[in-house]
């Protein structure tokens, strides 16, 4: 495998209680991986960490082969969604992913737009470029919120819970979404959910985080954790059984 | 032994002592919770009687329904009959009865739950005191990274969102002139009614000039000008932060490379700084026509009498002295405002919360400021 984030020992807490501790994996280049595990287990947490949003307590993560992204300098090498899509709401949603592109870019302003109408259509938003995300739908906002992401055409994005709150219909289509960018972009994309439909849709490899374990507790392909996994935390999680994760 | 008692048309309740058996109180009927006052109250008013150490037994077999709220009550009152000692259970209950006594946990041991003991005067001060000190850190680190940012702007001016300014300017500026103009015209006028009243007593009348003037342009213009500034624009750019950090689009701009204190504060720091010297100069016109109309109406005195006598009282110093105060008071609305929608947690309440902070910090800082301003004109005599 050829990792694209390596995460070490990574500690996490708040208030002198520990989240997690010593969390390690790789995400391998044109991965889609998931970052699962119930409410609470500090799966957002280990997301926050990963893009920076958030210094661990101890540990090391390496993305790019960079080190621990540091927000305050420069361009980050990757994109982000947010659970929300956390659109800006003055801003149009043309001016949402035209933002980041006016900023890193010399692209004149007609070149701007040219990206930006091309990313929208991509995720499906064609002639929503004026709305305002007020104007939007839950799962629209969060499909504008991948658009904002990509528009920098970076190799890795993070999703956090995307289809979380969309009805069954809008949540396949944002499924299909993300395989479509994986595949024929090679984008890597690391997302955090506990949906189990889109894991075993979407998702090659996986980690399980547990609240009472503070860690990992299992790491591999979906279909074979939920098939094989010894662990009855882990059977319990993927067979929907009460109490576990 | 009682007998049968009626509660409401639909419930009624029997308190029995069998013979070699605890004793029992017996629920008959429709148990809802719109009609559990009379049941609650009348329960334990029975159950008061029996002793610690014995045992009361809840018959339900008589229930024909019974709703969750009502079920929840008559759990709540096993665990109390457990802190006095006194042992109960639910009896003769079938089929849905059942289920919600189970779902319940009326069919579980009660629960003995810790009473929240009150924090002492001691506790509450300590954690006020820590509150503080925590407000206190989050302040400084406010201000540390704004000396980052500003460090950063210097090397890189562009990454500031300067085209924001203009728009700002507006809002702040612009859209702020009629109640700026109003409230500032009705000072003006306030102060050379109450001067007049007194001033015509000597024969002085002309002096309203030189009241107003001075006092307008010196204290009141700038002061007041920023008062209705803080409530506009500051209180609005706590909301639209505080907005902003609650719905995660400032970790959106961080992720995006955008330093938000570059992106978001030295804009607004920038555009008030820019126009409140300006609302200030409009104030201090404002303030003195407001003068003046007294002066015409009430006093006999003509325009350029007036604006003569206020021309010879005013300095170019006292108008400056004013704009200066502004451009401080400026930077303080700007920054407080920003500090307090940086420092917003909690999502709506949270906001409303900061918002309402940000008002009061900045009213605070700008009298302090002010009367710091008062004192250093002062001891150098300006």
């Amino acid at each position: 495998m050829n990792p694209i984030i390596q995460v070490r020992d990574l500690t996490m807490g708040f208030d002198e209680s520990t989240l997690w501790e010593n969390v390690s994996f790789d995400v391998g280049r044109g991965e889609v991986f998931a970052i699962l595990g119930g409410s609470g287990c500090g799966k957002s947490t280990l997301l926050r960490c990963l893009v920076g949003l958030e210094t661990p307590v101890a540990g090391d993560i390496a993305i790019a082969g960079i080190g621990r992204p540091n927000l305050d300098v420069g361009r980050p090498p990757f994109g982000v969604m947010f659970q929300s899509g956390a659109l800006f709401g003055s801003m149009t949603v043309g001016e949402n992913v035209a933002l980041g592109l006016e900023e890193w870019t010399d692209l004149p302003p007609d070149a701007i737009r040219a990206v930006v109408l091309a990313k929208l259509r991509l995720v499906g938003l064609e002639g929503a470029a004026n709305k305002f995300p007020s104007e939007l739908s839950g799962g629209m906002k969060k499909r504008a919120g991948i658009a904002r992401a990509l528009a920098l055409e970076p190799e890795l994005i993070f999703l956090d819970e995307p289809s979380a709150g969309l009805d069954p219909v809008s949540a396949v289509e944002l499924d299909e979404l993300i395989c479509t960018m994986n595949e024929s972009f090679d984008l890597t994309v690391v997302i955090v959910t506990h949906e189990l439909e889109s894991i075993f849709k979407i998702a090659k490899r996986c980690i399980m985080l547990d609240r009472e374990a503070k860690g990992i507790i299992a790491e591999g392909a979906p279909a074979k954790l939920r098939n094989e996994s010894p662990d009855p935390r882990v059977r319990g999680f993927f067979n929907r059984l009460p109490g576990h994760s | 032994m009682e007998g049968l008692t009626a509660l409401t048309d639909r419930q009624s309740i029997e308190f029995r002592v069998p013979k070699a058996a605890p004793p029992e109180l017996r629920l008959q009927g429709k148990l809802t919770l719109s009609e559990a006052a009379a049941l609650w109250d009348s329960t334990r008013k029975r159950v008061a009687a029996v002793a610690p150490g014995q045992t009361i037994h809840f018959d339900m077999s008589r229930v024909e329904a019974i709703d969750g709220g009502t079920m929840a009550l008559l759990v709540h009152l096993r665990n109390d009959l457990k802190i006095r000692g006194v042992h109960s259970e639910f009896i003769g209950a079938s089929g849905r009865v059942q289920d919600l006594v189970h779902l319940y946990h009326g069919d579980d041991a009660p629960i003995r739950r810790e009473r929240r003991k009150p924090k002492s005067t001691l506790e509450q001060i300590g954690e006020g005191t820590l509150g503080v000190v925590h407000e206190v850190r989050e302040v400084f680190g406010f201000f540390g990274a704004l000396l980052l940012g500003v460090a950063g702007l210097l090397r890189e001016p562009r990454t500031a969102n300067w085209k924001e300014v203009p728009h700002l300017m507006e809002r702040t500026g612009a859209d702020a002139v009629p109640i700026v103009v109003l409230i500032n015209f009705l000072v003006g006028f306030v102060m050379a009614f109450q001067g007049a009243a007194q001033l015509k007593q000597f024969g002085a009348n002309i002096f309203v000039a030189d009241l107003v003037g001075l006092s307008v342009t010196r204290e009141l213009g700038p002061l007041m000008t920023a008062i209705i500034v803080c409530g506009r624009s500051g209180a609005a750019f706590a909301a639209e932060i505080g907005t902003m950090k609650v719905s995660e689009e400032i970790d959106a701009l961080r992720t995006m490379g955008f330093g938000p204190y570059r992106y978001l504060v030295m804009p607004r720091a920038l555009a008030l700084f820019l126009v409140l010297p300006l609302l200030t100069l409009i104030a201090d016109a404002v303030g003195i026509a407001g003068g003046l109309v007294v002066g015409l109406l009430s006093l006999d005195l003509t325009v350029v009498g007036y604006l003569s006598e206020t021309r010879k009282a005013i300095a170019t110093w006292d108008v400056f002295s004013g704009v200066l105060k502004s451009a401080v008071f400026a930077i303080a609305i700007a920054l407080v405002s920003c500090q307090q929608g940086f420092a917003t947690s909690g999502g709506a309440e949270g906001v409303g919360r900061r918002t309402t902070s940000s008002v009061v910090t900045i009213l605070f800082a700008l009298i302090l400021l002010d009367a710091l301003f008062t004192l250093f004109f002062h001891y150098f005599g300006l």
